[in-house]
């Protein structure tokens, strides 16, 4: 890449070393070579060290790089790992509104009824994640490091365009491996205001006002087209988003559970209750039957 | 699907693309943008799969650019374009072949306008009108019978015109709609 060319990181990018003497792997944790995780599939037990990633970091003099011992090929999976959910955000006049159901499923079973998949990177940036479980759970904690590294090294918040562009680069080696992350940044930069960015690990990063992701996402949205303005009140934003959810959680059998709420405005992100979804499918019971008993006596 | 499509004319090119960014059955985006500018005078139209398009693209406005920086002039249209293709096919037989199909739409002050096709099997040819997507296979025979090559600007924006009518009639899945598209005109002399 251009960069990488400026950087002199062209040597390094497809060079490793078998033995590396070169590299001091006993100091500080400083990069995880985690293109190497699964991609090469080397079968050696030495340490490796091609890390076409460190574009994004400056070159320091003591840049040593922890090598991971490396994994074998693939393993094969015990389980069919976690998928299924519903999450949402959109951008209204008070801010964000991140939304996301409690479920994390294995094929057919609930692993588990109260997983959080709206992550607070920072004091205004929530994420919420969806795809597999243990890969979002990762990298999450991935970009949180990042993003603190940058933090710390240049003393001023990266914006969450940057923070969604440095994420779909750290995804992009992954890419046709079975990495399966779809997160949707949702935060308020100080200069630009909201903003809602989906980043997934095929390599899309788009950003726009409302996103829906999941299995779940098809109900959600048909929800949310229909009740989303721009003038809604706080109020009236949490209630839509919590109904979407609840739609999309009452047809879709991988989403279910409770519902989180984050609400991210100039001052930071709040987060609501969590609420279970059985009090909302209830209520909603009991409105129909009250319009049905309505509507009986008037007939 | 996704649609591009170019027309090349005396002294302009107009370039067109839809503007629906989909995954699977959702359209996730009904604004997204697949124009990107390498330079004042070269537009890059991107289309193919979800990821590899903004990589490459980005890619290649970025080392444009870079070579301006390096130099202190542009890159011409051509030169452009067979520096996208040679990356293409660098990649191509690599392990991450990038899957795009492209158009370059630009304007060379000694040559003129040019307009580029390239396809994700690194193919590069320079054509007076092309087009990508399913789409293509509706429009291109419309450009067959209505282009010239004398084209003024008007008549070359009702021939895009109807190339659209017929690819938002005639699409089974009817994401394509007229006012989703952006128009980019490319230069005055």
């Amino acid at each position: 890449m251009a960069l990488e060319d400026i950087c002199r990181f062209k040597d390094r990018h497809h060079k490793w070393f078998p033995f590396s003497s070169l590299e001091d792997t006993d100091t500080s944790l400083y990069m995880m070579d985690y293109f190497n995780l699964r991609w090469r599939g080397l079968r050696t037990s030495e340490k490796n060290s091609a890390i076409p990633l460190d574009f994004f970091t400056p070159p320091s003099a003591n840049s040593a790089s922890f090598c991971l011992p490396n994994h074998s090929t693939t393993v094969r999976r015990p389980f069919p790992l976690s998928h299924g959910t519903t999450t949402l955000g959109f951008i209204f006049q008070g801010g964000v509104i991140a939304a996301a159901d409690t479920r994390a499923s294995a094929g057919g079973l609930v692993a588990c009824p109260a997983v959080h998949k709206i992550t607070p990177i920072h004091s205004h940036l929530v994420v919420t994640s969806s795809g597999s479980g243990a890969d979002c759970m990762l990298w999450e904690r991935i970009l949180t490091r990042e993003i603190r590294l940058y933090q710390l090294r240049h003393r001023r918040r990266l914006s969450i365009r940057g923070t969604a562009k440095l994420l779909s680069f750290m995804l992009h080696p992954f890419k046709g491996t079975e990495v399966c992350v779809a997160l949707t940044l949702c935060g308020w930069d100080k200069e630009s205001g909201p903003k809602l960015i989906y980043v997934c690990s095929d390599g899309a990063r788009l950003q726009g006002d409302i996103f829906s992701v999941g299995s779940g996402s098809p109900y959600a949205y048909g929800v949310l087209d229909g009740g989303l303005k721009w003038s809604l009140s706080k109020d009236e934003a949490i209630s839509l988003a919590r109904e979407a959810v609840f739609r999309a959680t009452h047809r879709d059998a991988y989403s279910g559970n409770n519902v989180d709420l984050f609400h991210i405005t100039a001052q930071g992100w709040s987060q609501r209750k969590r609420e279970d979804l059985k009090e909302e499918y209830y209520r909603d019971m009991e409105k129909r039957s009250k319009d049905r008993r309505g509507k009986i006596k008037r007939e | 699907m996704e649609y591009l499509i170019g027309i090349q004319g005396q002294d302009f090119v107009l370039v067109a693309a839809d503007n629906v960014a989909a995954s699977s059955i959702i359209q996730m985006k009904h604004d997204y943008d697949k124009m990107f500018k390498l330079s004042e005078k070269i537009l890059l139209l991107c289309v193919g799969e979800a990821g590899d398009t903004v990589q490459f693209a980005e890619y290649i406005q970025k080392n444009v650019q870079l070579y301006k920086m390096r130099n202190g002039y542009e890159l011409s249209p051509a030169a452009a374009a067979n520096f996208t293709r040679k990356n293409l096919a660098d990649y191509l037989r690599s392990r991450t072949p990038y899957h795009v199909n492209l158009l370059l739409a630009g304007y060379d002050d000694s040559d003129g306008p040019g307009l580029y096709y390239m396809d994700y099997l690194s193919s590069l040819a320079k054509a007076p009108f092309a087009a990508h997507g399913y789409g293509a296979f509706l429009t291109l025979s419309i450009l067959d019978r209505y282009y010239r090559p004398d084209l003024t600007r008007d008549e070359a924006m009702d021939l895009l015109k109807k190339c659209i009518e017929e690819v938002s009639s005639a699409s089974i899945s009817r994401r394509f709609h007229l006012h989703y598209l952006h128009l980019f005109n490319l230069f005055h002399l």
